[in-house]
């Protein structure tokens, strides 16, 4: 290997700050969240406590948080499986084309690049036109699909881009039925990706604000009940609350990240051909 | 007879499969937008909206010159924010592509880039407070060396603060794309380019960058379409003393004044929609995933 150019260190040197700009506020709050009980939302620290955290789960000095929590981590899940299957369905219905599907590809895209404020204002409208009450669970539901869904299938079409067809004709030419193809065949040779579009699904869904926010209805979700505290709470119990979502934030992807890594080794492990072609 | 036979079963499957995205899409996506085009020709009194078919509310729209303010407005952090990501997304996509030589660390550093995409927008912009404001870390750091005499105002709820926002949360959106175009630029044509005598930066600016551009334009779409439709990052960067497109709507709604927020929300698509029709001129995006 030749060594190492100068203008590789340059490069290095701004990936650096590049990565302290992006993770140093995350950072800073963190500390901040452990201020001590006299402190305020700026340095310096007024010694160090767990004072704010204990804050946190009273309800009266910050409201129902942990209702709100509840719902988004309930919501996150219903998006997440409903992703990962609409996905999967669509990026199999991608693979050849039929009538409309160069204008449902784009009115996918349409979904993907929309003012945010747009869904939310619509489907308010719709629902209150419709005499239905707005819910996370119905309006909610529908609004952050729209968001995670483009994620979803373009993931799904990026897959299925690189996707050899010779292991499906083999399967068939054994005699395997459509679905058992795709069950034996297909799904597990795109199973890592799987968990891709499910972490898209779930993370997107959990920090989700603006297609939420006049859909939800009267019972918040995570995001929106944050956003209520930044005009009326000013002590550092909105750090405190910001670090745990993060820290959970941080433990969901680690946990798709891990399982993903067990996926890839256990192939490796038991020298299974999947994605390899006919051992 | 067994062609069409054929087609139409490949047609049939196709429509089973994509019936749940579409199902949502349409209830959804396109309903929604329909209905805001409808009520954008409605009438509203204080407290309620009327069925009418009226211009009165782009009138009103058109005929004020704050509209154009905040038109502007919205143009100028797009394109400020456009610039700033696309240095900085270009520069790390390009260390990550082309400096960082084992497959192992360019996935585990592109993935410190992009967790952050899973976390919370709304705690990523309350993190800055503690830098910004006036007795913030930047501002003690600026006063300590002797840079200022007095604290600097403007770092918080300021243009500022919103652009600087934008750009935190936004550049991940230019490097993913580059990077994948990038990744996928065949090292020999940078050999030759050597081997020919360019200089590191003519090679970039003659071999790089023209190979990268669907990258640098599906980034730009994102980055542009993010910002123009934005309202919850210019309210709490601001400290809601500066509006653009997406204020202007959240402002009607907060009035009740549905068929005005409709109205500009129909103007702000069709900007948003000339915009990226103009840029997909530049690019397929089918054919880079």
């Amino acid at each position: 290997m030749e060594p190492r150019s100068r203008s590789f260190y340059i490069l290095a040197a701004f990936f650096a700050v590049f990565i302290a700009f992006l993770y140093g506020p995350t950072v800073v709050i963190g500390v901040l969240s452990f201020q001590g009980a006299g402190g305020g939302l700026t340095f310096p620290m007024r010694g160090v406590s767990l004072h704010w955290f204990h804050e946190l789960f009273e309800q009266q000095a910050v409201g129902d948080i942990w209702a709100s929590f509840r719902r988004s981590f309930l919501l996150g899940l219903l998006v997440m499986v409903a992703t990962v299957v609409i996905s999967v369905m669509g990026g199999l219905a991608f693979r050849n084309r039929f009538v409309g599907s160069t204008v449902l590809f784009y009115v996918v895209i349409v979904s993907l690049i929309i003012p945010s404020i747009l869904v939310s204002l619509g489907v308010g409208l719709i629902w209150s036109r419709a005499g239905l009450d707005v819910h996370w669970s119905t309006s909610g539901l529908g609004a952050q699909l729209t968001w995670t869904l483009p994620f979803g299938l373009l993931i799904m079409l990026a897959v299925f881009n690189r996707f050899d067809p010779s292991y499906e004709e083999a399967a068939r030419d054994q005699g395997a039925s459509s679905w058992q193809t795709i069950r034996h065949v297909v799904l597990p040779i795109i199973a890592p990706s799987l968990i891709g579009v499910a972490l898209f699904g779930f993370t997107l869904s959990y920090d989700e604000f603006a297609r939420t926010l006049l859909t939800s209805g009267s019972q918040n979700t995570l995001p929106l009940e944050i956003f209520g505290m930044t005009t009326n709470v000013t002590t550092p119990v909105l750090y405190a609350l910001g670090t745990l979502t993060t820290g959970f934030s941080f433990l969901v992807i680690g946990l798709f990240l891990f399982v993903v890594w067990l996926v890839d080794d256990k192939r490796r492990k038991s020298g299974s051909d999947a994605g390899k072609g006919m051992a | 007879m067994q062609r069409t036979a054929n087609k139409l079963s490949a047609d049939l499957s196709g429509w089973l499969l994509s019936a749940p995205i579409a199902l949502v899409l349409a209830v959804f996506l396109l309903a929604p937008i329909a209905m805001i085009v409808i009520v954008s020709f409605w009438g509203a009194t204080e407290y309620s909206i009327y069925p009418d078919f009226q211009f009165e509310n782009y009138e009103f729209l058109l005929g004020s010159s704050v509209t154009y303010r905040v038109f502007l407005n919205t143009f100028k952090y797009a394109a400020a924010t456009w610039a700033i990501t696309l240095v900085v997304g270009f520069i790390v996509a390009y260390f990550l592509a082309f400096h960082v030589r084992s497959l192992k660390w360019q996935v585990a550093l592109f993935l410190l880039c992009t967790i952050p995409f899973w976390t919370s927008n709304i705690i990523r912009m309350i993190s800055w407070i503690p830098f910004l404001g006036r007795n913030g870390l930047a501002n003690s750091l600026l006063l300590s060396t002797g840079v200022v005499d007095e604290p600097v105002e403007w770092l918080l709820f300021s243009d500022f603060s919103v652009i600087l926002a934008f750009v935190h949360l936004y550049t991940l959106f230019m490097i993913v794309p580059i990077f994948n175009t990038m990744i996928r630029i065949d090292k020999s044509l940078i050999e030759a380019a050597v081997d020919a005598g360019a200089s590191g930066l003519q090679t970039v600016w003659h071999v790089v960058i023209p190979l990268a551009k669907p990258g640098i334009m599906i980034g730009t779409i994102f980055v542009v379409t993010l910002v123009m439709g934005d309202f919850i990052t210019v309210r709490f960067m601001s400290g809601s003393q500066s509006a653009n497109m997406g204020r202007m709507i959240q402002n009607d709604i907060g009035l009740l004044q549905y068929p005005s927020a409709s109205a500009t929300a129909v103007i702000l698509l069709v900007t948003v929609l000339l915009v990226i029709g103009i840029l997909l001129r530049f690019v397929d995006i089918r054919s880079e995933l």
